[in-house]
């Protein structure tokens, strides 16, 4: 080991040489593992099988190199000083060579020993957190030091009025070989940093067929996003999901290939293409999220067929769990809450919260409902349809008589797109102003939401991130006389059609998700209890 | 262990201790009832205990029983019972049973410690009926040699607002009572307003007597801070969003609950103020803001 540049009597010499070359040697080794092993880990952090045999390997080399030295392998800095110590070594001329490389081994050791140190660490955080838990009451104060700050990767904002940025992303689709969809028509310029793209030129058409790069069924996803078949934050997680379900089923591995890491590589590309059809939400981002690491997770020698089983298995209790069982839970809440009498407004059309209405009339709970809706989409109406269907008592309004008609409601039912991390609520655009009504009135305002719609991401306001829809949706009238049709033509007019707003969590009472209910400044709390489980 | 035995216990403890918190006396009438059963199954053990606590519940209906004696089966059964034995099984939670009331006596102290040093010399005081939490306070902050003087409220029905004006003349505190309608008038004279709570809510709101929530408003409007005191073992899994939607069973005594028949002629003893109002709360997990609560709470029992 470092024991090569020990003062040794002369007869040692020859050992010191061979110590000394097997230390350069070793040295060299070490610095190309280290630089691989760095790249390989900024690749995929969920190597840890790998890590701990490479250490150990580590280890093992300097160990074996100590051997031939004939003194006592003593730890690496202590044994700095006795190198450093221009001792009267009988070989002067390998003195700096050998100090030189005695240094640079040393710090080889030393972020050896660190990285082993770390595993060790993490291996006994890993079994801290199990008995974490069962401490918990008797040490309130234990847990939140033990918790490992997770520095999580966020997707970054769209800046389509970035030229650097929209060059980046044309050549990423480019090389993913797909096409990029063009924006259209005048953007309000307080959103130009957003794409607004028109549904009469929907990306499919750019495709070839047959479609080499991607599959037919993201294929077909991607079309029905993009033409509005498929809306509805968890219509859309879970029509994606299927269709990637498909994606495994049809998969095969090339040869020469792993399944863990090629999968993962053949959905990107998919992945981007959906993006250009309609921009992700973020419950779709935490679906993908958890299958990339499902997939990553899939052990080298487990075979095709049975990985494959294990992944189609992994997603449906994806859906069973985050979707229809948190629906279940979720409604189980929500009935304690509404009361006999009640007079329930609802804002267009979230599954969540027409199930949770459906199941307390099932229950024999007498209230009524009010649903509010709003153009272009007039998604209550779906709403209203399904609601009748049960025999509920329904009333119609639009947005705008919301104030008139508040003094008569007891609570008001808001679905969520995505619950961010500071606490706000994002819901499709119209929500917050209802909150903001209904706080004005005290009527209480009760938000429901799954855990997995939760969302890392920071927003105050409704610009910095959005979506914008067609305009020319807000072109036809009820009556069919269309006065904007030629609004391209003026040149001061811009029609701005918005998906989402943003909710504060003052407007907001009370948060109902399937893991109970919490005030709407908790979901940094779950979104942490989260992370410690996984 | 039947049930008149089981609620003798408990006002025995009540009688001994007269300062003691209701659901202390009931976690040790609970670990006491423990202790005697003869149960055969872990899963039966647990079933009368709950059993035990909806007696209690019966017999003092505050929100701070209940919480109580549902934190109590909590902690004891959040440890690992896979010994063979029940015995050994029982010793185990009869433990973490000596352990959690051992902890809940130590709260109060706690709290004291945390709460006296908000209070400032020269300070004027507001609080609202009697709490024996709050009286700690007073007592810690009169021991560290501070000069204060208190308005208690009368807190009608049952004047418990002159039951505290006592105690703290005892201590040669300056204190005036006032009336329950005076606390608008008298807000501007005080410079923070200090109450109890009987349960402290997932929202970080608090179910006190009533009265409070008024308190709470109107110093809100004359933005004083609004402190409230409580032990940990008062959090409670309820969530109510206004003041109808608190259950019955905490608003009216336990004795009006079984006799009377129409409730609403019945005036509800206690009230929720919600977190908005509330600028601190002390407890013996540290000084907490109202959002903070949830946090504790989903520490406790997720």
């Amino acid at each position: 080991m470092a024991d090569a540049g020990e003062p040794e009597g002369p007869e040692r010499k020859d050992d010191i040489v061979k110590a000394k070359q097997e230390g350069k040697e070793l040295t060299k080794e070490e610095k190309q593992r280290l630089r691989k092993e760095k790249k390989q880990q900024k690749k995929s952090k969920e190597k840890k099988d790998d890590k701990p045999s490479r250490d150990s390997e580590k280890e093992k080399k300097p160990a074996s190199a100590a051997s031939p030295a004939p003194q006592t392998p003593t730890q690496p800095p202590a044994q700095k000083a006795p190198s450093a110590a221009p001792a009267p070594v009988p070989v002067p001329a390998s003195e700096t060579p050998s100090a030189a490389d005695k240094p640079a081994k040393s710090k080889a050791e030393l972020k050896a020993e660190r990285r082993a140190r770390q595993e060790a660490e993490r291996a006994s955080k890993g079994k801290k957190g199990d008995v974490g838990p069962q401490a918990a009451p008797g040490k309130p104060k234990a847990p939140p030091s033990e918790l490992q700050p997770v520095v999580k990767r966020l997707p970054e904002h769209v800046q389509v009025d970035n030229p650097e940025v929209l060059k980046k992303l044309a050549k990423k689709l480019e090389r993913q070989q797909i096409p990029l969809r063009s924006d259209y028509g005048y953007k309000v310029s307080l959103f130009s940093h957003l794409h607004q793209y028109s549904r009469k030129a929907p990306l499919t058409q750019q495709l070839g067929i047959p479609s080499t790069v991607i599959h037919p069924a993201i294929v077909r996803l991607g079309l029905q996003y993009s033409q509005g078949i498929v809306a509805g934050s968890n219509a859309r997680s879970v029509a994606l999901l299927h269709a990637f379900k498909q994606v495994i089923r049809d998969y095969t591995t090339p040869p020469n290939e792993e399944l863990s890491r090629d999968l993962v590589n053949r959905l990107k590309p998919y992945i981007s293409f959906l993006n250009q059809c309609r921009p992700l939400s973020a419950s779709m981002g935490n679906a993908i999220k958890y299958i990339k690491k499902e997939i990553s997770n899939i052990p080298s020698q487990c075979k095709e067929e049975e990985a494959k089983r294990k992944l189609l298995n992994c997603i449906d209790c994806y859906i069973n769990e985050k979707i229809v069982l948190a629906a279940k839970a979720i409604a189980k809440y929500s009935i304690e809450k509404i009361s006999d009498g009640d007079v329930i407004l609802v804002y267009g059309c979230s599954s969540l919260v027409n199930h949770i209405l459906c199941e307390a009339f099932e229950k024999n709970r007498k209230f009524r409902v009010i649903v509010v809706d709003s153009r272009p989409r007039l998604e209550g109406r779906e709403a209203l349809r399904r609601l009748v269907q049960k025999g509920i008592n329904c009333t119609y309004v639009l947005i705008s008589a919301v104030s008139y008609i508040l003094p008569e409601v007891s609570k008001v039912f808001l679905g969520a797109h995505a619950l961010l991390a500071n606490g706000y609520v994002m819901s499709r655009v119209g929500t917050s102003q209802i909150a903001l009504v209904a706080k004005a009135f005290n009527v209480p305002v009760l938000v429901c939401c799954e855990t997995y719609k939760f969302c890392e991401r920071v927003q105050t306001d409704s610009f910095v991130s959005n979506e914008l829809d067609d305009p020319d949706d807000l072109i036809v009238t009820r009556t069919g006389t269309t006065q904007l049709e030629h609004w391209q033509e003026v040149p001061s007019l811009g029609l701005l059609n918005l998906v989402y707003d943003v909710t504060p969590p003052d407007f907001v009472d009370l948060v109902i998700t399937d893991l109970g209910m919490i005030p709407c400044t908790s979901v940094p709390v779950v979104l942490r209890v989260k992370n410690v489980d996984q | 262990l039947d049930k008149i035995v089981l609620v003798e216990y408990f006002r025995a403890q009540m009688r001994k201790d007269p300062d003691m918190a209701s659901a202390v006396a009931a976690i040790r009438t609970l670990l006491e009832f423990l202790k005697r059963d003869k149960g055969e199954t872990i899963l039966g053990l647990r079933e009368s205990l709950k059993w035990a606590t909806d007696c209690l519940t019966g017999e003092d209906s505050s929100v701070a029983v209940s919480s109580g004696g549902e934190l109590f089966l909590r902690f004891i059964s959040l440890t690992s019972l896979e010994h063979q034995d029940l015995s050994r099984c029982k010793k185990v939670m009869e433990e973490r049973g000596e352990l959690f009331l051992e902890k809940i006596s130590m709260s109060r102290t706690k709290v004291a410690k945390l709460c006296h040093t908000f209070i400032k010399d020269g300070a004027k005081i507001l609080t609202h009926s009697y709490s024996r939490v709050v009286l700690r306070v007073l007592e810690k902050a009169a021991a560290e040699k501070k000069r204060f003087s208190v308005y208690v409220t009368e807190s009608q029905p049952d004047s418990a607002g002159r039951q505290m004006a006592e105690a703290l003349r005892k201590l040669n505190v300056p204190v005036t009572v006032v009336l329950d309608a005076a606390v608008g008038y008298v807000l501007e004279k005080v410079d923070l307003v200090i109450v109890g709570a009987e349960g402290v809510v997932e929202s970080g709101g608090i179910i006190n007597k009533i009265g409070t929530y008024q308190m709470a408003v109107c110093s809100k409007a004359h933005n004083k801070p609004f402190y409230v005191v409580a032990e940990s073992f008062k959090f409670v899994r309820l969530y109510p969003l206004n003041q109808q939607d608190v259950p019955d069973k905490f608003k009216y005594k336990a004795d009006t609950l079984k006799t009377v028949q129409n409730l609403s002629e019945e005036h509800p003893m206690i009230d929720y103020t919600p977190p908005s109002l509330i600028t601190l709360l002390f407890t013996d997990l540290g000084v907490l803001t109202p959002s903070a609560v949830s946090d504790e709470l989903i520490k406790l029992y997720l």
